[in-house]
This record gives structure tokens, sequence and C-alpha cells, in this order.
């Protein structure tokens, strides 16, 4: 995915100097290996710090939220999908954006390469022909990229942009006959004992730092209900039973509208598997409501409509 | 343990089902008294937040009832209700909550008797389960 900074670059400095844009959102390299942090590029001249390559997993949506000027952003598969729903959330206008699709193949993993290279301190990492080759001192390891694809992205259905104004190359082809809800039926099948106990374990590392919250593009409440007090729904502590309430209700206030972009979880310090709840949901709206967040701009998402027939089995 | 009453939060929807349940009263129709009815003006106005903090409290069992689909109050509270709470039990079973702690129902308030019948089921299946075990806050709240 390298191959795309050159010619994102040529956008950005030629819709800056068009007038066309106030803005341009990307990324640029970040100060550590395989962490490219956002960028946000206000004049030509500066468009030569943008950066593409399989690192760039934050979800650059983030940065929309409300804003009033004319915006060019680059958006792969799951980030034009969260555009979608910012503009049918009245977030943004589609009007203000100039969208920069770029086709995707994944985004890596960064904590599992750390982990390959047995944890050895890495000095560099470049991405060439699918594959990953990190550097450290004296030594050099290549890896397929392929086998160390994000989780979320590992199971993407929708790689390609779903809007853009401007491809930046070919629409790479989608992954087939892969089976999306994998490890969700997984958890379905257990009993209710072993599931909280997986669940208790798996959120026992938080530490409350709340950044799966603000990583998150659909986190935009002004007052989010972690910060309320009067009631107030979830202590601040790190209580077990806390902690459980404000990953339940985070995941559920995500309920129609996530993309599975995988932000929360590579922004989560402890390593926790956050798409665990997330993806639940999903699955359910999808089975329930034949629903997949951000494909459609038509389209009214599923906590904002009913039909009169829905599914009604577990009202008695 | 067959002593042990639960504690069953219940939110009954204005207009119908905390009719059905004063209906049920009125004509002296038996059911187990484990609930504590919260009287709300609408389905829809069941937060998932209130949800988690009745089991969060102590709650051994939920039980949300409106009217039925077509008969809001508000033409169409509960058609959103049904849709936000079939995700919230969804997802709260997912996580280890047991199947028989919630429970959703539609009672109009001509229903009196089938306000006792579901409030026979739900108690039925609440003191199956037992107490309470997971999801309570031990610890005092600190603000």
């Amino acid at each position: 995915m390298r191959e795309y900074t050159e010619k994102i670059k040529e956008i950005a400095a030629r819709l800056l100097k068009e007038g066309k844009i106030d803005v341009f959102i990307g990324f640029k390299k970040g100060s550590v290996p395989m962490m490219n942090e956002p960028a946000i590029v206000a004049a030509a001249e500066k468009a030569n710090e943008l950066f593409w390559d399989s690192n760039c997993g934050v979800n650059l949506c983030n940065y929309l939220t409300k804003r009033t000027d004319r915006i060019g952003i680059v958006a792969n598969g799951c980030t034009s999908r969260n555009i979608v729903t910012h503009i049918i959330e009245n977030q943004i206008k589609r009007e203000q954006l100039y969208i920069v699709g770029v086709p995707c193949t994944g985004m890596i993993d960064q904590r599992a390469i750390k982990r390959a290279f047995k944890d050895k301190e890495i000095l560099e990492a470049e991405e060439k022909d699918g594959q990953i080759i990190v550097k450290g001192k004296d030594v050099e390891e290549a890896f397929e990229k392929k086998d160390f694809l994000q989780r979320n992205c590992a199971v993407c259905l929708h790689r390609n942009p779903v809007i853009y104004d401007e491809l930046v190359g070919e629409k790479v082809p989608e992954q087939q006959d892969m089976e999306a809800f994998k490890d969700v039926k997984k958890i379905e099948a257990m009993e209710s004992e072993d599931k909280w106990g997986f669940f208790t374990r798996m959120i026992s590392p938080c530490i409350r730092c709340y950044a799966c919250r603000n990583a998150c593009p659909l986190c935009y409440c002004t007052t989010c209900f972690v910060d309320e007090s009067q009631p107030q729904w979830v202590g601040k502590s790190i209580d077990p039973t806390d902690t459980m309430t404000f990953h339940i209700l985070r995941a559920y206030h995500c309920a129609g509208r996530c993309t599975d972009c995988g932000a929360c979880e590579r922004a989560c310090p402890m390593g926790i598997n956050l798409r665990q709840f997330t993806k639940k949901l999903n699955k359910d709206a999808l089975e329930l409501f034949a629903w997949e967040a951000g494909l459609s701009e038509e389209q009214r998402p599923p906590m904002d409509v009913y039909k009169v027939d829905d599914y009604n089995d577990f009202v008695k | 343990m067959n002593d042990w009453q639960p504690k069953i939060t219940t939110f009954l929807c204005n207009w119908c089902s905390y009719g059905a349940a004063d209906l049920a009263g009125v004509s002296r129709f038996q059911y187990p008294p484990y609930f504590r009815i919260i009287r709300v003006p609408c389905s829809a106005r069941v937060s998932p937040k209130f949800i988690l903090a009745a089991l969060r409290h102590g709650a051994d069992g939920v039980w949300v009832s409106g009217c039925h689909p077509g008969d809001c109050h508000y033409l169409e509270g509960n058609y959103y209700a049904r849709r936000k709470f079939a995700l919230l039990k969804g997802l709260l079973e997912h996580v280890g909550i047991e199947p028989g702690r919630l429970h959703f129902s539609w009672i109009s308030s001509a229903e009196a008797t089938k306000f006792a019948d579901v409030a026979k089921g739900v108690a039925a299946e609440v003191k199956a389960l037992g107490p309470a075990r997971h999801f309570i806050k031990a610890r005092a709240e600190v603000a």
C-alpha cells in the first residue's frame, strides 16, 4: 500500500492549490516505527508530509465531527463507511467533503509483529510487495503481511471505499468465503457461566483509560455517560462491575453503527479484544434488521427506524 | 433456598401494563410478590442504563412491559423499544447474564389475567436461576 503515498500527496497538493478544500486530513509518518500519526494539512507545500502504508489504523473520521470547513480526507473501506455514518447522523455534510478513496488490503497488527520479533526493539519497518521487513539492532526479518493483519482486517468484507470522489488506485478484490462472525458464534455456543468468565477475564486488564472510546469515530456525545454524575450510571473505579458496565454500554452505543474498523482494539494499551462486544451487536443487527453500518447514505440506521413485523420472539 | 424471594425490578408502561397490574390487583388475581414496580411513561422510556443499573444494584431479574405493537400511546414508542431491547438482550446474554433474568412483554390495560400469568412465569424463571451472582456492584458507589 506504500505506492498510494505519492498519489495521495499529489491529490492533496492539487486540491489545496486549487482552493477546493481548506484542509486535508491524512497520515504522516510517526516518530516510532509502525505507528503513523494523523495529519491535518492546510497548505499545499505541506502535502509532502503525507504518507500511507499498512500502519494507518487510526480512524480519520474522528477528526471530521462537526467541522464546518471544506475537507479533503483519505478513506479506506471502514473509514469511508464511518464517513457515511457521520453523514446520516448529521455530523458532517457530504458537500464539505472531498473523499480520496484508498482500496485497502488491511492494516498490520503491530503487536503481533512485535511478538513475532520476539520483543526485540524494532528500529525500522518497511513494507514491500506484501512483506513487512522489520529491522532491529543487527537483525532483520521479513514477515508476510497477510499473516499479521489486524483481527478485524482479516475478516473485512468491505476493503474498498463505499463513497469517494477519487480513487488512488485500482479497486482490490473483496475477501470471499470468509466467516466474519466465527468468534462470536464460538462464544454464543458457550454456557452463561463460561461466557461471563470469558468476558470477565477479557476485560480484567482494563485500566479505564477510555482510549477505546476516544479512538472511536462513533463516540461524539458532548457528555459521555461515564462522565454523568446525576445519576451516576457507572462508577469511576476499576471495580470489575464498573468496568463491565462501561464496556457493555460503550458497545451498546455503537449498536447498528459500528463498522468494525478496529480503532478501539488498536488504541487499547492493554490489548483487550474489545471487538468481541461490538461484533455481537453487528451480528444481531445483520440478522435481525438486515443492516450493515455505513453502506448507504439513503437508509436510516436501524435504531432510528422500525418495522411493524420486527423480531418479536423474545417478547412475551 | 426455597424461602428465598427474588427481587425483580419491573418497568411498567403507564398506559397499559401499569393499568393491567392495577386491574389484576382490583380483580384479586394472585401473583408472586417479588416485583418492584416502577411506572414509566412508555416502554421506550426505559433506557438500557436503567436495566444495567437495576442489575448493578442487585436485582435478580428485570421485566419491562409495554403496550402491544400498534397500541402505543405515543404511536410508535414500543416499536423503537423493541429494536432497542432485542439488541440489548442479545448483548447482555452474550456476556453471560443468564437468559431467564431479562423479560419483556406486551400487556394491555385490559389484560389483567395475562399480567398475572406473565408475572408468575417471570417469577418462576428468576426463582429457578437463584440469586444474581454476576454484575453486582458490591462496593459502595463513590462519586
